[in-house]
């Protein structure tokens, strides 16, 4: 992966294709935002990235522990890479437990930078180490950097204005500036920001730029490193590109959707992780006509969002985990009032409590079935962080097109992960009409008109979007079945059967207007179909790109929309002798192909709160396709 | 803009096609009665105007009016009518709901209503039982209660909902009942001219399943000497010759007494606009229920700033101060490079 490249001055820095980087601490150390500014300044420098942040739900556990060690791992290249990378080549440890902790993910060789200062008697106990790992022999695989960076850290802050303690903190930058040299990164992107970001505290502002120089200059002067690396920036298509996350990208998805619509953006949500931050996002842009209202439970979250639909604004919430549970009734609701609604789902590891912080894809069937009675609604996943811009604009399509509910789901690894975003025409982007109703729909016998509010438009059986303040279109509607086209309370047994099915046969209909499945399948006569969903996206590609680097044959293909499903699934299924379908649960999306097309679909489930390997959908098509050859 | 006059109504028009279906005799006909023949008079417009409910017998009613209106789930009207009336500032929202739908599954959406002080009038219908489920005791019923859910009586101690509305920091507290409608609709009507949640307990009887609940204060055979009329500006005085009335005695508590004994200026003035809550919650404890004399009327009416009106008045400043909102602008507010 490096080749050794001279530089002047004889420093030489190695050229490296790609390289994964780990950030480990304390919670409290700043891992995610050094990881953060990393990333950043790579993606200035024009590499490309995805990252993955993992902390645990405590916000503070008990210092110096296993429990309590936050880490952030960032993958740049020169060229197009989609997962944060199976392991790392660098990590940085900032307490005996971030070492503990992450150590075993390493391949042999790997560079490891350890703050050697956290290394005491006391803080080795912590994180279960009986003698001191950096003493014996249990490092001889990897290459290992003893770096004093809280006592340096200290010593460059002294007369920076903070008190000792508080100069202690800003070790992370330190750290931040060592990686920073020893990957060639440039330097102004990161001390600009520290001048704007602690604009107000000028003092602190100072000891993190002394302490980033410091960690600099330490690479450049310690002797310590024999070189020094380079990743070049990669190949993108032409464009202006941003870094991304995936709540970001879908918070403003759902600001572009309330706009195209041309209607007001509502936002009822009850803040959880891993979905708060959209509510963090929104709240922000009150410019836009944005309302957030944080309700009192996830319950009036999504009650205020479907409130708001029935005064016509786009009414969207937002929740994760035992959140969509709680909002189920709601949901049901809104099906059976044929009203546009978003439920956003971050998808994090259950049942109950479960791993708040970390990702799963266990919800795909409570998305699909999660009801009581038939209550169909259609499903829209993200593929990548930056993907989530364009699924909340699908989802609102869908939702305001044909007067459901519509579950867009995304997960913890999605919400959180970063990667470039190439920057889309917004004037490009087709608008979506709401089509309110305007005038009476329906003659009575005696001539005189009124307006029904379930008479359904012809090729979309979407009912007629009627808010309230039109003379004429007054109307009641509600939980109880209702007359076909009167939308009056019935109770009529053969009433109920045709609005089940025309209620179902609405959602199925959507299929007609969705774009048919896409295959990536080079040579066209592969074997075996990869099918995913959602975030696996990734960790599917560059596994299968690893699989034809064999020289062998794999196709793929990535389900954006899981309800309906895109019209050609099924004729793209039988294509292939066998189908192997990833997901990051027990193998929900190949019950629902198996059921639906009859194929014997294979199942490679993971279920550990973090994402597939690109080694581990490597390994099972390659067992698929005979054994490793 | 052009302001044109709102067109005179009667109460057909406010009156939707559909069979009223509550059990014959049920007090729910008298107080849809009361806002039918109310609302033409309040200078409102039929499609601006939304009833909202949840679940139970009360919340049938906006299928009776021929306005806008959503049958929901049950307790969670508050939540929905609080997404519409925040984002609908132009509307009327009414939401009709009964004591087991908003004090037992919706207490929580309730109280945060009010605590808010969403632009909503809220009309709980109070029959102290579960009518819809035929039969069970509720969470205003009294203690020992005998239902087909608590056959040997229930032990659950009762809410009162205009103390539960008062400690929720509500703007507008008022009880009413069926068997009058001068008070129902006066009451309305005030409740109807709050900027802000008006909260308006209804005594409504169920002569199905808890039939004369409210007789003994109600009747009006009784009514006078068991009513006790609240009035703004007014001493607190009830009965025939109004020969009672409400002193508030040195440690605070209020009592019952008879003016003839206390002199008339040693009774209690009612000010409903009193700043702090602890008189008017004083009077809504006045009666242990509806078998002592009770206070009726509005028991407090303040201005506190409305929550849509809020959060209209954030979007507005912050658009003044950033302009309108520019997508572009949006995509491009964290690092951006090109690549050519």
């Amino acid at each position: 992966m490096a080749n050794g490249v001279a530089t002047e001055g004889g420093h030489p820095a190695e050229q490296m294709d790609r390289v994964v980087i780990r950030f480990a601490g304390d919670s409290g150390d700043g891992m995610q935002l050094t990881g953060d500014r990393f990333t950043e300044s790579s993606a200035l420098l024009g590499n490309d990235l995805s990252t993955f942040p993992d902390y645990p739900a405590e916000i503070r556990a008990p210092a110096g522990t296993l429990a309590g060690v936050s880490a952030f791992q960032v993958h740049i290249s020169d060229h197009d890479i989609l997962t944060p990378g199976d392991a790392p080549n660098v990590l940085v440890a900032m307490n005996p437990a971030a070492l503990r902790a992450n150590i075993g993910m390493l391949p042999k060789g790997a560079i490891v930078l350890v703050n050697v200062d956290a290394f005491d008697e006391r803080s080795l106990k912590k994180a279960g180490y009986d003698t001191d790992p950096l003493a014996d022999e249990s490092l001889s695989a990897y290459k290992v950097y003893e770096v004093p960076m809280t006592s340096i850290t200290q010593e460059v802050c002294k007369d920076a204005g903070v008190k000792p303690r508080d100069a202690e903190r800003s070790k992370n930058f330190f750290a931040l500036g060592l990686v920073s040299w020893l990957f060639t990164r440039p330097v102004d992107p990161t001390l600009e920001w520290i001048g704007k970001r602690f604009a107000d505290r000028p003092q602190v502002a100072e000891a993190n730029t002394r302490a980033f120089r410091a960690g600099f200059d330490f690479g450049e002067t310690a002797e310590l490193f024999e070189s020094h690396y380079e990743v070049r920036p990669a190949t993108f298509e032409v464009g202006e590109y941003t870094q991304i996350t995936g709540n970001k990208a879908l918070a403003w998805g759902l600001i572009a959707a309330a706009q195209l619509a041309g209607l007001p953006l509502f936002l009822g949500s009850y803040p959880i992780t891993p979905a708060s931050d959209i509510l963090h996002e929104l709240s922000r842009r009150k410019e836009f006509g944005v309302r957030t209202f944080q309700a009192e439970d996830e319950i009036a979250g999504v009650g205020s969002a479907l409130g708001a639909a029935f005064g016509g604004a786009l009414g969207v919430t937002t929740t994760s985990g035992p959140g969509l549970d709680l909002k189920s009734e709601t949901i049901g609701l809104a099906i059976n009032l044929e009203l546009p609604l978003v439920i956003v789902d971050i998808q994090r590891g259950g049942p109950s409590t479960g791993l708040p912080t970390k990702t799963e894809q266990a919800d795909l069937l409570h998305a699909m079935y999660g009801r009581h009675g038939e209550a169909p609604l259609p499903i829209v996943a993200a593929k990548t962080p930056a993907h989530c811009f364009e699924a909340a604009i699908e989802a609102t399509r869908l939702a305001i097109e044909y007067r459901t509910p519509v579950i867009l789901l995304s997960d913890g690894y999605l919400a959180n992960g970063a990667e470039p975003w190439r920057l889309p025409d917004v004037d490009a982007l087709e608008r979506i009409d709401p089509k309110f109703a305007t005038a009476p729909n329906h003659v009575n016998d005696d001539g005189s008109t009124a307006f029904w509010p379930y008479v359904r438009d012809e090729e979309t059986l979407a009912r007629p979007w009627a808010p309230p303040g039109i003379p004429g279109l007054e109307h009641r509607i509600g939980g109880l079945e209702k007359a076909d086209g009167s939308g009056n309370v019935a109770y009529d047994p053969m009433n109920h059967e045709r609005m089940v099915r025309l209620r179902a046969a609405k959602i199925d209909g959507i299929a007609r207007r969705i774009a048919p499945l896409e295959v990536d399948d080079e040579t066209g006569d592969a074997e075996v179909l990869v099918l995913g969903w959602g975030s696996t996206f990734g960790a599917i590609v560059a596994g299968v790109r690893r699989v034809r680097a064999r020289g062998l044959r794999v196709a793929h293909a990535q389900l954006v929309h899981l309800n309906p499903f895109p019209p050609n699934l099924g004729e793209v299924l039988h294509r292939y002798r066998t189908v192997l379908v990833p997901e990051m649960n027990l193998g929900q999306l190949s019950r629902l192909v198996r059921a639906e097309f009859l194929i014997d679909a294979q199942s490679l489930t993971k279920v550990q709160g973090v994402p597939f390997r690109a080694a581990e959908v490597e390994s099972a098509i390659l067992t698929l396709l005979g054994g490793p050859r | 803009m052009t302001i044109t006059a709102v067109p005179a109504t009667t109460r057909k028009d406010w009156t939707s096609d559909q069979e009223v279906r509550w059990c014959p005799g049920c007090g729910d006909y008298s107080i849809l009665a009361a806002v039918q023949m109310l609302l033409p008079d309040l200078g409102v417009r039929r499609e601006s105007t939304v009833f909202l409910s949840g679940i139970g017998c009360a919340a049938r009613f906006p299928y009776y009016m021929s306005t806008y209106g959503m049958h929901s789930i049950h307790g969670r009207a508050p939540a929905i009518a609080t997404g519409l009336a925040t984002t609908r500032p132009d509307l009327d929202v009414w939401l009709v709901t009964g004591d087991g739908d908003a004090l037992s599954i919706g207490g929580n959406h309730l109280i945060h209503a009010l605590r808010r002080n969403v632009r909503l009038n809220i009309l709980m219908f109070n029959n102290q039982i579960y009518g819809l489920t035929k039969g069970q005791y509720s969470p205003t019923s009294e203690i020992a209660k005998v239902t087909k859910s608590t056959p040997f009586g229930s032990l659950d101690n009762p809410f009162n909902p205009v103390s539960l509305a008062l400690g929720a920091g509500a703007t507008f507290v008022a009880r009413t009942h069926d068997m009058d409608r001068a008070h129902m609709q006066e009451t309305f009507r005030r409740a109807h001219e709050h900027r802000g949640a008006a909260f308006v307990e209804v005594y409504q009887n169920c002569n199905v399943f808890n039939d004369g609940a409210f007789e003994k204060i109600t009747g009006r055979d009784v009514r006078a000497d068991m009513l006790i009329p609240l009035v703004h500006g007014q001493p607190i005085r009830f009965g025939a010759e109004e020969e009672k009335g409400v002193v508030q005695r040195s440690d605070g508590r209020l009592e019952v007494v008879d003016v003839a004994d206390v002199g008339e200026e040693a009774l209690l003035v009612h000010d409903e606009a009193r700043a702090d809550p602890g008189l008017a919650f004083a009077l809504s404890h006045l009666s242990r229920g509806p078998i002592e004399p009770t206070p009726i009327g509005v028991f407090r009416a303040v201005d506190r700033p409305e929550y849509g009106d809020q959060m209209d008045q954030q979007v507005a400043s912050a658009q003044e101060r950033r302009g309108q909102g520019d997508l572009k602008a949006l995509l491009r507010s964290g690092s951006t490079w090109t690549v050519d």
